[in-house]
């Protein structure tokens, strides 16, 4: 004990900073979320609705609190992940679920909730266009919201300036020409990703692993996620990319319109797959005829309209008026590549592992 | 004896009941759905995960990044510590809140950060490390380099400088004074920071995914991927296993050489003095260290003042306005502060428990067994994957009377579970540190219990306590992983609303996320210095 020290503390700083710690706490107790309740009001009489959906859910407020107005109902909204964790999450908790609606729910994963149950029947009227976009069987339980493609993308300024003719199909992105020129978010880590895998399963069947070999040794590049092929490696990323070819959405050259009214970009509209997400009724909701009337509000013009701005899909409805840069720069491709969604369901697994062992060979 | 171990007992049920309630249900309910198959444990499946190549590969590149990882934090942090802690310079202070920074970073930001530095188009593109275990580890090193900074810091800034200068006096050169005095009074300021940015560096994810594309993966990212897009619960949950073998394994060996022969913590401090002429190795190592640090924030900045092609504050600007949804990132950031006060005071609470039960000087060898398992078991959050976590609440905590999974202090809570293992560490040494005799000397003089815990603990614990309230906020206000996985209300953290700019198409948005996360790390910075000056007044009573 010789590190004793000589004097003794003196009690007084520590008081004032027990003190200070007293006033600070009560300060920051402020802040807590504990005062929140999140839980539904039981007293107030009206019922709520809970819609569970993704991270990238979003609409304008006011358009919510018009389907507050309209029915009566108080929406929740609950948002986590990305559209594979949600399906999952649905599947996990299928005998009590979280909330009334599920929205989100792509084509991909569409066929594994249905099998596993998770959605209830549920009467809604589909609006003019959206047929063409529903569910080969399941129509009564998921219906089709909003719809997107997975298209190449190419800065079209840096092949004027080489005198290249630019890509236009899958073929061609294996050809010399095209080497070290094309990004690709990776298909077990993205879903643009994933849909570009599917686009090329579409069109070669069972050589598309020939295809993605192909592919590599033409100097493909994989990215974990889009945001990164986009903004760090294409060429029109805003950054310091190096790569003219990136695979996108057909709504992105609306995106890159320069100053003299025209975009950079384009995407190729023969090397696209469709992306729609759907909207459900789930079963054992605790509230399913506002569950309804909300899936049902999902496909009102008004919410149709809100779609490009607030969640950069495209409507199913037709007749909504685009905004004018997407009507004049996201042109659709008219005939896309599709599978059927079981198909995706059962055989996910396996492209995943093959298409994961081609890429990292 | 059976008294003292009640009293121990009673003490750890509130820590064990929040552990129990948020992470051993939620975690073992989603084990057995991936084990449990027909009323049994399905043991040819396990050993058939267990054999697959892919998880052979997947566990040895976990392993053998983290460590390296981990020495590359080390090596950086050591001089970093004694140049922040031990010298007196102007900026020191902002300086060491201002490492704290790349902690509290989204992983998203950092790699995407990194990759411009390292890719084809970027400055260091030349290196041709793009998309290489050297990146990933750079960046482990680039997160984690912060907590070894602060915890060996701390622990030196404490160091009763009079051995080192005895030993320096007979005639021990710096080095040997550094080497047979100095380090192993640190070792367990050491031990404890390695092993927690071990597990750190073992579990991450975002930045992996980042930067190792998909050549490279972790268990972690495995377990992302199992879970959330193939839904093999079953491989999930027997590598979610393997995670908790390897982190039960690194924590007995680490309490094996965290015990030293005598703790004791001396109440001289040790002021800080100038830089001298010996110092100049640190000071260059700890400049090296900023320089390292700071360039992929560099290139967060100069893109975040970059809009539309031309330079200037639209980023910023843009920050207020609300998207289409109406949330804007001012709003993220009140919510994420929010979030980080219930966070840390969570993580203060049941970690002053847990050290206090883990560090009493125990009477027999069953009692210390049981105190020192009590210590490791906290650790444990940092072992599981935050989607496992985060699916398990969903299914487990679904009915009353823990019908919790929509409670908006879900994510506080998850959060704090991420935090407390650094709190413990941070407390438990400190505390360990107190001579016993000292409080029965006290008691013995007529103090009570409380007068006791003011006079005897209060001024050690002290600053240790605001450097752990430190970390867990840092830590709150960065997480992003078991933040996105839970359900909650549509409200995002400033982490989150980051995620969802990257996501959109558009340069303004890629601007506009990088403002915010300049933003997020200005506010750490911002809060780590008040707390920095919080403890100024204990200082000076020393």
């Amino acid at each position: 004990m010789t590190a004793w020290p000589a004097r003794r503390p003196r009690p007084g700083p520590h008081r004032t900073a027990l003190l200070g710690c007293a006033v600070l706490s009560v300060a920051l107790a402020g802040c807590s979320l504990l005062g929140e309740d999140g839980s539904p009001d039981a007293s107030g009489g009206t019922d709520t609705v809970v819609l569970v959906t993704h991270d990238s859910f979003a609409l304008p407020q006011q358009l919510l609190r018009e389907f507050e107005s309209q029915t009566g109902d108080r929406l929740r909204v609950l948002a986590s992940g990305d559209a594979g964790a949600l399906t999952n999450k649905l599947v996990l908790t299928r005998d009590d679920p979280v909330g009334d609606v599920a929205f989100g729910v792509d084509n991909t994963f569409a066929s594994r909730a249905l099998d596993a149950g998770v959605f209830a029947t549920a009467a809604v009227d589909l609006p003019p266009g959206a047929a063409a976009y529903a569910l080969p069987d399941g129509t009564d339980r998921l219906v089709p919201v909003d719809t997107g493609d997975v298209c190449v993308n190419i800065d079209t300024g840096w092949f004027a300036d080489r005198d290249l003719a630019p890509p236009a199909t899958l073929d061609d992105l294996v050809r010399p020409a095209y080497r070290d020129l094309l990004v690709t978010p990776g298909a077990s880590t993205s879903s643009p990703g994933l849909a570009f895998l599917l686009s090329t399963i579409a069109e070669y069947g069972d050589r598309w692993p020939d295809y993605w070999a192909e592919l590599m040794d033409n100097g493909a590049a994989l990215t974990a996620g889009w945001s990164d092929a986009y903004y760090v490696d294409f060429t029109q990323g805003g950054q310091d990319g190096t790569r003219p070819i990136v695979v996108s959405y057909d709504s992105s050259p609306a995106f890159t319109v320069g100053d003299d009214g025209r975009s950079t970009t384009r995407a190729l509209l023969d090397t696209c797959f469709r992306q729609v997400e759907y909207a459900g009724v789930l079963a054992g909701a605790a509230n399913p005829e506002a569950a309804r009337d909300l899936v049902q509000f999902l496909l009102s013009p008004q919410v149709q309209a809100a779609l490009p701005e607030s969640m950069y899909v495209f409507p199913v409805r037709s007749g909504v008026d685009l905004p004018a840069s997407w009507a004049r720069f996201a042109p659709r491709p008219t005939a896309p590549y599709t599978l059927d969604p079981a198909d995706i369901s059962a055989h996910r697994d396996e492209w995943l592992t093959t298409w994961t062992e081609v890429t990292t060979r | 004896m059976t008294r003292r171990l009640a009293a121990l007992a009673l003490l750890a049920a509130v820590p064990l009941a929040v552990l129990g309630v948020f992470f051993v249900l939620p975690v073992s309910g989603m084990l057995a759905q991936g084990l449990w198959v027909d009323g049994h444990v399905d043991l040819r499946g396990v050993l058939e995960v267990l054999a697959r190549p892919r998880v052979h590969r997947v566990v040895w590149f976990t392993v053998w990044s983290a460590a390296a990882g981990t020495l590359c934090a080390l090596l950086l942090g050591l001089p970093a510590a004694y140049t922040l802690y031990r010298l007196s310079f102007p900026g020191a202070r902002l300086l060491r809140a201002a490492m704290l920074v790349p902690f509290v970073l989204p992983t998203v930001v950092v790699g995407v950060a990194f990759r411009q530095l390292l890719g084809r188009g970027g400055p260091l593109g030349p290196l041709g490390l793009d998309g290489t275990p050297v990146a990933i580890i750079a960046a482990l090193a680039f997160f984690n380099v912060a907590v070894v900074v602060r915890a060996v810091g701390t622990a030196w800034e404490s160091l009763d400088p009079r051995p080192a200068e005895a030993a320096a006096a007979l005639g021990a050169t710096p080095a040997q004074v550094l080497w047979t005095v100095t380090l192993p009074a640190l070792r367990p300021a050491l031990v404890a920071a390695a092993s927690v940015v071990f597990l750190f560096c073992a579990t991450a994810f975002g930045v992996v995914l980042t930067l190792g594309g998909l050549r490279y993966a972790t268990v972690e990212t495995e377990i992302y991927l199992l879970t959330t897009n193939l839904l093999d619960l079953q491989a999930a949950a027997v590598l979610s296993l393997v995670q908790l073998g390897v982190v039960v394994g690194l924590l007995l060996v680490g309490q094996r050489l965290r015990s030293v022969p005598d703790p004791t913590q001396h109440r001289v401090v040790a002021r800080p003095r100038r830089p001298r002429r010996g110092d100049v190795p640190a000071l260059v190592a700890t400049g090296l260290l900023l320089v390292l640090v700071g360039a992929p924030l560099l290139t967060l900045v100069t893109g975040s003042l970059h809009r539309e092609g031309a330079w200037g504050l639209g980023n910023y600007t843009a920050l207020g306005r609300p998207d289409a949804a109406g949330t804007t990132a001012t709003g993220a950031l009140v919510t994420s502060l929010r979030t980080a006060v219930d966070a840390t005071w969570m993580a203060l609470a049941c970690g002053l428990l847990v050290a206090a039960v883990a560090t009493r000087r125990s009477r027999s060898r069953t009692e210390r067994r049981v105190r020192s398992t009590l210590d490791g078991l906290f650790m444990l959050p940092l072992g599981v994957s935050a989607v496992t976590l985060g699916f398990g609440f969903l299914i487990t905590l679904d009915h009353p009377p823990l019908d919790l999974r929509e409670s908006p202090l879900l994510v506080p809570v998850a959060q704090a579970l991420v935090a407390l293992p650094l709190v413990v560490r941070t407390l438990t040494p400190v505390l360990g540190g107190i001579d016993d005799r000292q409080r029965q000397a006290a008691a013995s003089l007529g103090a009570s219990p409380w007068r006791v815990l003011v006079t005897v603990d209060l001024p050690v614990l002290w600053k240790p306590l605001l450097a752990a309230a430190g970390f867990a906020l840092a830590v709150s206000l960065g997480e992003f992983g078991a933040t996105s996985f839970l359900v909650r209300e549509d409200r995002p953290t400033l982490p989150v609303a980051i995620y969802r700019l990257l996501g959109h198409p558009g340069t303004t948005n890629y601007g506009t996320a990088l403002a915010a996360s300049v933003l997020l790390a200005g506010t750490t910075v911002v809060v780590m210095l008040a707390v920095e000056r919080l403890r100024v007044p204990s200082v000076g009573a020393m």
